[in-house]
């Protein structure tokens, strides 16, 4: 991994960084992925996951809950009207 | 004065059954400790205005005899655990201004009974750390010795109940964020079995892992905790119906209606990267097993060796999906103002960059990292692989013994600052932890001595799904051997 890449992961994972941020990420990801890449020695053989499915979906019915709206939209960073302000996309 | 060393849950019920105190005089009793206590041990982050309003309701509970057994005890929550009305903050700076609105599964539950819920405790940012020391909040101190940390991720609610500043609390474990403290404070601490508490309402770390888990100053307060949470809730698509909780318990019958006789040691685990001190007390405790009856059996368990190593590419994977959601457009921090914020990509960028502690952003990238293309296949299926191997094998060696028994921890509390550079040392403190939340069975953690510098030791216990008894049945028992002596 070089700086390239941590920049190339912040940006898909929306994080800001400084550049001090950057070097300290890299360094840390150094030292985590030589910890976790022994798990490449695991020696497998053939694993089928055996998932225990069952339907956990709830019926499409209204139901009340316990929600308060002014709860909700009292605590918008930004709004009007009662609707949620976000800036312009582009 | 009541004696608030030694109360437990049915203690107090009685005392207040027999008029002894009532509640609201046993909750001003806790809140003057937390006066005295709380600004050296910063365990709370906010005691709940409304406490002694909650006290007055559950005196009236008792003088209409409609009081049930947790009605008025005092119980302090982590602050990942919503409460309709107050501020639940996850440890981080993103949600410091985040009001909860609707309460938690179990806050409903504790609620109905009339317990006193105290306050919101300090952890770990979005429970990510074993020492509760990535708190946007400041450090918490460990009260056996306030150089030392408490453990963590759930370290407030561990010093709540081991200072007295409550008599039982909730954490939530995704791997040893309960038991692990626990070990560093002295206490019981619980992790359920995935799926036997409903995780609706709790701010969720690895949704694969995560299970609410009580801390208990004994086994039985522990254990009434984990009886009145552990129901099915629809609420919870991974909580486990009643009926499917009864298939497990029956497939184990002879565990979970007689006591655990047979006790597997895994010694290949723990050969090295222990504290001599740890090791030398587990040995005794097994000797104290052995003594009291017990059958120890040696145990292999090759892929549980693996267990760090998958959890930490599994909980990162998980974590860059959940906190995604974070993103300063709805609640919490936010740069939505901000002159330099120019589009909503700005908002998301600075809010999320400003708003997430260092820990959060390592496991925000180190996920996105073993899930991108390219990757995905060498880190996260591996690891899903390797968890199933490991789950195959703990299921495997509950044929042949009823219980697993490891050292909850490899050291005591350590130095405040320690370890903090130095991330892969940090995850090492939960090694022996992972194993149970990989493969979603109970364990639990036993106070078990301490070392020469009078530092809480701890002895971990695991038993298969749902058998939750076992573990109680056993830690009972050790606490009986331990008083004995």
């Amino acid at each position: 991994m070089d700086i390239k890449d941590v920049e190339n992961l912040a940006e898909l994972a929306r994080l800001e960084l400084t550049a001090e941020e950057k070097k300290s990420l890299l360094k840390d990801f150094d030292s985590i992925l030589a910890y976790v890449d022994s798990i490449k020695n695991a020696k497998l053989g053939d694993v089928e996951p055996e998932y225990n499915m069952q339907n956990v979906w709830r019926e499409d019915k209204l139901e009340p809950r316990e929600f308060s709206k002014e709860l909700l939209t009292g605590q918008f960073p930004d709004s009007q009207e009662g609707f949620l302000k976000v800036k312009k996309i582009l | 004065m009541i004696d608030l060393k030694n109360l437990t849950i049915e203690k107090a019920h009685r005392g207040f059954k027999n008029g002894e105190y009532t509640c609201r005089e046993l909750t001003e009793a806790y809140l003057g400790i937390i006066r005295d206590k709380n600004k050296e041990l910063n365990a709370y982050l906010e005691v709940f205005d409304d406490v002694l309003t909650q006290a007055a309701e559950a005196d009236k509970r008792f003088k209409a005899g409609k009081a049930e057994l947790l009605t008025g005890i005092p119980i302090a929550i982590k602050d990942n655990i919503l409460f309709q009305g107050h501020t639940a903050s996850a440890g981080s700076k993103i949600l410091e201004n985040y009001t909860a609105s609707y309460d938690a599964f179990v806050i409903k539950k504790l609620k109905e009974a009339g317990a006193i819920i105290l306050g919101r405790t300090n952890m770990d940012e979005f429970a990510m750390g074993s020492s509760t020391q990535t708190s946007a909040y400041g450090v918490s101190r460990n009260p056996y010795d306030l150089s030392r940390v408490p453990g963590g991720s759930s370290g407030g609610s561990a010093i709540a109940v081991a200072a007295n500043l409550s008599l039982v609390s909730l954490g939530t474990e995704t791997c040893g964020s309960v038991r692990e403290p626990a070990a560093f404070c002295g206490l019981v601490g619980l992790k359920p079995t995935y799926g036997a508490v409903s995780r609706n309402g709790i701010i969720a770390m690895g949704n694969s892992l995560d299970q609410v888990s009580p801390f208990g100053k004994n086994v039985r307060d522990t254990e009434i905790i984990f009886n009145f949470l552990s129901k099915y809730d629809s609420e919870d698509s991974t909580s486990v119906p009643g009926e499917r909780r009864r298939l497990n318990f029956l497939e184990n019958e002879g565990l979970t209606s007689g006591s655990p006789k047979t006790i597997g040691v895994p010694w290949h685990l723990f050969e090295k990267g222990m504290d001599p001190e740890v090791i030398d007390n587990f040995k005794q405790s097994v000797e104290k097993f052995k003594k009291a009856g017990y059958e120890i059996k040696e145990i292999e368990l090759p892929f549980s060796k693996y267990s760090l190593e998958a959890y930490y590419i599994i909980m990162p994977a998980e974590v860059s999906t959940n906190l995604a959601r974070f993103d300063g457009i709805r609640y919490g921090y936010s740069q939505q103002g901000s002159s330099e914020a120019k589009n909503l990509k700005d908002v998301y960028m600075k809010s999320r960059g400003k708003g997430f502690g260092q820990e959060a952003r390592r496991r925000i990238l180190l996920g996105t990292y073993v899930l991108s293309h390219g990757y995905y296949d060498a880190y996260y299926n591996k690891a899903i692989k390797v968890r199933e191997k490991i789950k195959a094998e703990i299921i495997e060696a509950f044929k042949k013994v009823d219980l697993i028994a490891t050292p909850t921890a490899p050291m005591p509390a350590f130095k405040l600052g320690e370890k903090l550079d130095d991330p892969v040392a940090m995850y090492l403190c939960d090694i022996f932890s992972a194993p149970a939340n990989l493969s979603g069975v109970p364990s639990i953690a036993l106070p078990s001595g301490k070392t020469k510098n009078d530092l809480p030791l701890s002895i971990q216990f695991m038993a298969p799904h749902f058998c939750e008894n076992a573990l109680f049945a056993v830690g009972k028992r050790f606490e009986a051997i331990r008083e004995s002596e």
